[in-house]
């Protein structure tokens, strides 16, 4: 199995009591309640966790996009990795991912990821997304052409990076007259592509068909939600006539490693539910603006919307897999039983979370590398052998 | 007294649209805001006493097709040209209410052959610069009702109605979201040729009106010197349907004229 390191970069500073009068970190709140000399501090701690989590024999480190919210500090992940790619030397570079719908010019994509494919020597992992809904609301883009602009996206994305240039590229809504990418990825046939999600059907179909098989990664849900989809993955894989290899899919969570389950818990849970209900909450609306899903999909999705809104503890988030945490035996214990039973080559553990800060998110990263992470390493899952990536 | 009205569906360019008409007198097309039109309102019934009331749901609407080629409000303008054409409109006085006032603006700057005058309700379509608009696009869906009316009398009456079913409400509110979402209730290039239209025209808001702020009125009769400018006192976004007597009071006077 394979084991990364995902990183949300939190504006942990947050006055939490300001948040309170508004209904979400995302969109709304007032980006005076940003201090730069905080962010400095941040982004400079958070990079330098990134960069000791490849020390510490990480596969691989993970960073992702999101746009004004306090949630997360990387509007571009692009940043991230180029300020990652020449301080790293091992550990793969994952993107995960590019909000492609969001981009008026998708090339600027293509170029970007072959640029750090290339500064590093073909260590990048390039996800692709579509954004969360508050992005839709955040940056304007009309969310019913969400899919469409996905779709031709990825498909210019993928012809630039593949076919001979210049090319002309037309489509509903890019028309582009020569693509011409320089420089094209250095990795053959282009970098390995990430899709990840928080779960729908469309979006599992089109990772698993056989033109793409990219690897699916289920982010921050119930592990019953996770065991779901991935099998909704394999069944799609089954449906086109191929058997799914664990390397197609993947699990991002938090987890945290105390020196036992009782302090771990402790240490954690202010940090943790800051995460899940002061970091994560917003307003059904803002979730799923019109056309983001598909109104079927929306069906099934209204039944979680009370979970959405209410107020989860750590001991509830621990109940439903949302949150691993306790002893490096005990997580080390429940994430080998969550991989033998989802059959995720995947590992994505996201160690930083919240306000958790500085000296314990190291130490937690400390006792998961050396106590949890090897064993992890050799773990086969049961879907078959695990490659490396 | 719908019973008036019959109800049938048309297919005009591979769509097909719900259409109910009632009435006999002068042709008078009315069309709907971000509800669609589930129902024949109290305002409609008084209209088909007068005139020959069309009242069609839009492409994407209520109980009308959702075709593959509606992307943006255009779309839906060429849509209703070729609409009036099949039904052979003439004459026609046209109402329209918020996205549908922008709507017959679209109609109108394009081909106005076949209408006689507008009247339009809190129509959405330009942007002036201060003037907020609500953001109806993240108001739970109770809000979005309430924020349509100055009575709250009204919207509780509404409310205990439920008269859009939740599939409905989210049909409409997805075909809005296409037509309306960036940028956000307008069409940056319209004003530049609103003084096409020199059909008799008025513009009718309610003075309370938290979705788009009266003083878009001002605007409009700024690009349009012609219009007929009426504030209808303590009413919401939709006077047709909070203060329906105003509302016909103003516009059988408008009527009467031309």
């Amino acid at each position: 199995m394979n084991v990364l390191l995902f990183h949300l970069m939190p504006y942990a500073d947050l006055d939490l009591d300001a948040a309170k009068d508004y209904a979400s970190v995302w969109t709304h709140l007032p980006n005076r309640h940003y201090d730069p000399k905080k962010g400095h501090a941040l982004y400079n701690r958070y990079l330098d966790e990134l960069e000791y989590a490849e020390r510490l024999g990480f596969d691989g480190l993970c960073v992702n996009e999101h746009h004004q919210t306090a949630y997360g500090m990387m509007p571009s992940p692009i940043v991230t990795a180029a300020a990652l790619a020449r301080r790293t030397s091992k550990a793969k570079i994952a993107i995960l991912g590019s909000a492609l719908p969001l981009r008026t010019h998708p090339l600027t994509v293509a170029e970007e990821h072959a640029m750090i494919d290339n500064i590093t020597g073909g260590r990048l992992i390039s996800g692709f997304v579509r954004g969360i809904g508050a992005e839709y609301h955040s940056f304007g883009v009309n969310p019913t052409f969400s899919h469409e602009r996905f779709h031709e996206a990825h498909d210019l994305i993928v012809r630039a990076w593949t076919e001979p240039g210049p090319f002309e590229f037309k489509s509903k809504h890019y028309h582009f007259l020569y693509v011409n990418v320089w420089p094209r990825p250095y990795q053959e046939p282009h970098p390995p592509i990430w899709i990840p999600s928080q779960g729908s059907r469309e979006t599992i179909e089109f990772a698993a068909h056989p033109a793409h098989k990219y690897t699916y990664l289920q982010t921050f849900s119930p592990v019953k939600a996770v065991a779901r989809y991935l099998q909704m993955y394999r069944d799609a894989a089954a449906s086109f006539g191929y058997e799914c290899s664990p390397t197609q899919l993947g699990w991002s969570v938090p987890v945290y490693v105390g020196d036992s389950d009782a302090s771990a818990v402790e240490e954690a849970r202010a940090h943790f539910e800051v995460f899940r209900n002061t970091f994560l909450r917003m307003p059904f609306e803002m979730l799923l603006p019109p056309g983001y899903t598909s109104r079927e999909s929306l069906k099934g999705i209204a039944a979680a919307k009370a979970q959405l809104t209410s107020f989860i503890d750590v001991g509830r988030a621990m109940e439903q897999g949302m949150f691993v945490c306790g002893s490096a035996r005990t997580v080390y214990e429940t994430l080998a039983a969550h991989a033998q039973q989802l059959g995720f080559g995947h590992l994505l553990v996201m160690l930083q979370f919240g306000t958790l800060p500085a000296q314990l998110t190291r130490r937690s990263m400390e006792r998961f590398a050396r106590d949890v992470m090897p064993q992890l390493k050799r773990l086969t899952t049961a879907a078959g052998p695990s490659h490396p990536a | 007294m719908s019973g008036a009205f019959a109800a049938a569906t048309l297919e005009v360019a591979g769509c097909r649209v719900t259409l109910k008409r009632g009435g006999a007198g002068r042709r008078l097309l009315y069309l709907h805001g971000a509800n669609a039109a589930p129902a024949i309102q109290p305002f409609m019934e008084e209209l088909a006493r007068d005139f020959d009331v069309l009242v069609p749901e839009h492409p994407g609407f209520g109980g009308s097709d959702e075709p593959g080629w509606l992307d943006n409000i255009h779309d839906l303008a060429y849509f209703y040209l070729e609409f009036m054409e099949r039904l052979d409109l003439r004459d026609t006085i046209v109402i329209g209410s918020s996205i549908g006032g922008w709507l017959a603006l679209e109609i109108a700057v394009r081909n106005a052959s076949r209408i006689r005058a507008l009247s339009l309700v809190a129509p959405s379509g330009i942007h002036v610069a201060g003037l907020a608009k609500g953001d109806v696009f993240l108001w739970p869906p109770e809000e979005r009702v309430r924020k349509l009316f100055f009575d709250q009398g009204v919207a509780e009456r509404v409310l205990a109605q439920a008269a859009v079913p939740q599939d409905a409400d989210e049909k409409n509110l997805h075909t809005l979201a296409r037509l309306a979402w960036e940028p956000r209730f307008y069409d940056p290039h319209l004003s530049k040729w609103l003084h096409r239209i020199k059909v008799p025209l008025q513009i009718v808001w309610g003075e309370c009106d938290r979705l788009l702020a009266p003083e878009h009125a001002a605007e409009y009769k700024k690009l349009m010197p012609h219009a007929r400018v009426d504030i209808v006192p303590q009413c919401g976004h939709l006077p047709q349907s909070e203060k329906p007597d105003a509302y016909l009071r103003l516009f059988r006077e408008f009527a009467s004229a031309i």
